[in-house]
């Protein structure tokens, strides 16, 4: 054997150990541990099938186990649409490998080559009729080894559980139901902790009478460290009676930080910003030696939007003292549902100024997530009372309204777009022009801490204006600004905020939304100004075949052909491929435009490569195209000099199921193409499709996010 | 301060008279998940405005969120626990699992007990009637039309057994 291939998928090279990957068990199980989380989107199904099938046994056979710290591997966060990308071509390489090793153990067992043995559900069966199974030859010896990447994994024609439509394995729990969630957690001797956040954004606590709440029968402790307020209460009913009177008795010094949000691009526009330019082609003015003869430009804009996940953020912490009661021996164990329990574990010890290996981190599901909420931040807080109260596990559950309040935004941006165009309307050059904050604030990206309650904490340092991941990993608010279109010349900036008067980090498909609707919006309004239809315009300065493929599928499957205009309704396109590098993804919208924007109907078109799970691809698409119909049409953070307002379901309202659309998803063909993530390919293309289809209902061509009533009345002309 | 002995409320909850010891003002919600361990029904808002936490009163859907104990006194509780049996879930429960049509699942206790509530009512509702019934859950991950065509399905499987 050759020593570690350098030919191992990175996740795989990163923890090559095949035994932390999975494990036979003599019960008829594998364990299949992976880095990456179930966050609502199925993952864990999809990943159980790549193993399942790489191992030739049932799915059912295969355990998923949560990721923990010490435990799994170390995939990092998971996020950007990239889980069957990274821990599937884990893996899949670990599982063929250590297919191949059960089979050489059967192999010298019996004395044959083992490449004449086969396997069918675990069960290895030699051509003279004599069978084994991985559950006989159980031990874990066998996988302590570092992968080699020297066994070949199946190729795609040979899959038989992979492509197929396996039911999601966490459903049943759900439905029963059985606890699952973080929120669900009952531990001996659990006790239950809230948090009284300050008033405002730049609030100091000046004063805390805690005798109100410390007096309450039930309550265990009150916890205050500079702005940072929490309660410890042996029932839950009497933490948050405790949480009540803090909050009335606490007195704060407050002061307005926050821009005016009636004149948010103005602030975006103005503010200390760093320019980049992201990306820059200056190719010859035109193949075809046409002179550029008009110019267009325009503005767009989206608001800071909330993840609003059902279910607030929470977290459950075990301070347990060392036996000599030494503080600093403390043990902290930590339950969240945080996207990265690696990334978390050093930002929580670097925080309470622990070793890392006194904190351990254990993934629990939550509500579902879109990006970087308010997980790990919930995990701070249950840790700060659990230090207060060792040895007993405090629970914290956020508030509705500090998860629609404090929880990161995806942030506010403004988006320009000129382009010179040839006499046809073609775009000969384009620029592409961005104001506002990162998308980036996660734990353990930057020097000061990324957690809230470290903020707030005496002496805390602010949480730093938001980072960007560079274009070459997705980007951040240059996401998808790069044109996908065969444009001659093109130039991408990106002014990134250095003042963050709201938190912002990911938030489902990151600048892809605004850049995509921007894009989107701008290549109907040349098309317009041309006189070319939308669908012809976009083909014809597409260059990627896949590209064109869905945008021909989804005009196809909607009928946009045959389209007949009625009254007050209008449809539109849009299309991108999510990050220029993921999937490709065209949407038609139909919507209804009388007293407010409906949108009736939407067709997709994805080309995902190979498909894992069709079903759960279909459901996230699906999902994903719902969800960014309600930032279109409803969603906007709103907020005073002070403080976040939206903050309940009345005042952030998102859409009900009496206003879905309904959704008509199409998935092309794999044709031997690698898998790509689906979760966030729709958001950008379906608020570009139903802002177009806005424009062609009524001819007002609304510029500003979200599509309500009063923006498009401010869009009409004077 | 010690938690000392607070009141003894009795609360018929899935046809069982339960004895639980908290303050009458506590709300429904936190009785059924901490006192009698039914997790089934979940927190979402605190204001009744998103059906995480719906139970049946009396067989109409109600926000334990902000039900105060003393209200359901001498009322019947049902929690999606008591919807189903073990291994026998309810019609709605079955149809969502047959139809995948969750993604999160966190709100899904309170989208069964919202159309349990509604085809108690109509075993024949329409797509329209289903919308508007629900109307009162919300859904962030975007399961609504898999929800409907699910409660719709639940619906003619209990037309069909009777």
């Amino acid at each position: 054997m050759t020593a570690t291939s350098p030919e191992l998928p990175p996740s795989l090279a990163a923890n090559p150990r095949l035994g932390g990957w999975l494990r036979v068990l003599p019960a008829g199980v594998v364990e299949v541990r992976s880095g990456k989380v179930e966050l609502g989107q199925g993952v864990l199904t999809a990943l159980a099938q790549v193993a399942a099938d790489e191992l030739d046994v049932e799915v059912a056979r295969v355990r998923m186990i949560a990721a923990a710290t010490g435990v799994s591997p170390d995939e990092g966060y998971t996020a950007g649409s990239l889980s069957v990308q990274h821990s599937g071509s884990a893996l899949r390489v670990a599982c063929a490998e250590a297919r191949a090793i059960y089979l050489g153990a059967a192999a010298r067992r019996w004395d044959v080559p083992a490449d004449v043995l086969t396997v069918r559900d675990g069960t290895i069966a030699a051509p003279d009729g004599r069978s084994t199974s991985y559950w006989e030859l159980a031990d874990d010896t066998l996988l302590d080894r570092p992968a080699t990447g020297q066994a070949e994994p199946k190729a795609a024609a040979r899959y038989r559980i992979v492509g197929t439509s396996v039911p999601r394995m966490d459903l049943p729990d759900k439905l029963a139901p059985r606890s699952r969630y973080v929120h669900d957690m009952a531990l001996d001797g659990m006790l239950y902790g809230r948090i009284v956040r300050p008033p405002s954004r730049g609030a100091t606590l000046i004063d805390v009478g805690a005798g109100p709440a410390t007096a309450l029968p039930g309550v265990v402790t009150v916890v205050r460290d500079g702005n940072f307020l929490g309660v410890v209460a042996e029932r839950e009913e009497v933490a948050l009676r405790a949480a009540d009177l803090l909050r009335q008795e606490a007195k704060w010094q407050e002061q307005p930080t926050l821009p005016d949000e009636d004149d948010l691009p103005a602030f975006l526009l103005a503010a200390p910003a760093e320019t980049s330019v992201l990306a820059e082609s200056a190719g010859p003015a035109d193949p075809q030696g046409r002179p550029a003869v008009r110019s267009h430009q325009a503005f767009y804009h989206r608001p800071y939007l909330a993840h609003a996940a059902m279910g607030p953020s929470a977290a459950t912490a075990l301070a347990t003292p060392s036996p000599a009661g030494n503080a600093d021996a403390v043990l902290l164990e930590v339950w969240t549902h945080s996207q990265g329990v690696y990334p978390l574990r050093r930002e929580l010890a670097r925080a309470l100024k622990l070793a890392p290996d006194q904190v351990s981190v254990r993934h629990v599901e939550g509500a579902g997530c879109y990006g970087h909420n308010g997980a790990d931040d919930a995990a701070m807080d249950a840790a700060l009372l659990a230090l207060a109260v060792p040895g007993r596990p405090v629970q914290v559950v956020w508030s509705r309204s500090d998860e629609l309040g404090w929880a990161p935004f995806g942030p506010a941006a403004v988006v320009r777009i000129a382009a010179d165009v040839n006499a046809h309307g073609d775009v000969l050059s384009w620029r592409h022009e961005i104001w506002g904050n990162g998308h980036a604030t996660r734990p353990g990206l930057a020097r000061p801490v990324g957690l809230l309650a470290a903020s707030h904490r005496d002496g805390g340092e602010p949480i730093e204006p938001a980072a960007d991941p560079p274009l070459e990993r997705g980007g951040g608010a240059g996401r998808n600004a790069v044109p996908g279109y065969a444009f001659p010349a093109y130039r991408v900036v990106n002014h990134r905020l250095s003042v963050m008067p709201l938190r912002t980090s990911s938030l489902r498909s990151l600048g892809g939304f605004a850049n995509v609707f921007a894009i989107e919006s701008f290549m109907d309004e040349l098309a317009a100004a041309a006189g070319r239809d939308p669908v012809e315009y976009r083909l014809a300065q597409l260059a990627d075949p896949r590209g064109r493929a869905v945008i021909e599928a989804v005009t196809r499957r909607s009928g946009w052909a045959g389209w007949t205009p009625s009254g007050s309704s209008g449809h539109g396109i849009g299309y991108a491929r999510y990050k220029n590098s993921s999937a490709y993804c065209a949407v038609v919208a139909e919507v209804e435009a009388v007293t407010e924007v409906r949108v009736r109907r939407l067709t997709i078109a994805v080309d995902a490569g190979l498909v894992i799970n069709p079903d759960g691809a279909e459901n996230q698409v699906e999902g994903g195209a719902i969800q960014a119909a309600s930032w279109t049409l409803k969603e906007r953070v709103r907020f005073d000099g002070l403080t976040v307002t939206s903050d309940s379901w009345d005042r952030y309202p998102v859409l009900r199921f009496s206003e879905v659309p309904a959704v008509d998803v199409e998935f092309m063909p794999g044709h031997g193409n690698p898998p790509l993530g689906v979760g966030e390919t729709a958001q950008g293309p379906t608020a570009a499709a139903i802002a177009n289809a806005l424009h062609d209902a009524i001819g007002v061509r609304v510029r500003a996010l979200p599509l309500t009533g009063e923006q498009i009345v401010a869009a009409m002309p004077d | 301060m010690p938690d000392t002995d607070p009141a003894r409320v009795t609360v018929l909850v899935n046809g069982r008279p339960e004895e639980v010891r908290t303050e009458p003002d506590t709300a429904l919600l936190y009785v059924l998940r901490n006192h009698l361990g039914l997790k089934g029904t979940r927190f979402g808002c605190g204001l009744g405005l998103c059906g995480a936490c719906l139970v049946l009163i009396d067989g109409r859907p109600a926000y334990s969120c902000d039900t105060p104990l003393w209200a359901v006194q001498d009322r019947d509780v049902t929690t999606v626990e008591g919807l189903g049996a073990p291994g026998r879930p309810h019609p709605v429960a079955q149809a969502i699992l047959d139809g995948q049509a969750a993604q999160c699942g966190y709100c899904i206790s309170g989208v069964v007990i919202g159309a349990a509530g509604l085809l108690a009512e109509n075993d024949d509702p329409s797509e329209d009637e289903v919308r508007s019934a629900l109307d009162r859950n919300l859904c962030r991950c975007g399961a609504h039309n898999r929800i409907v065509r699910a409660v719709l399905a639940a619906a003619s499987a209990l037309r069909a057994s009777r």
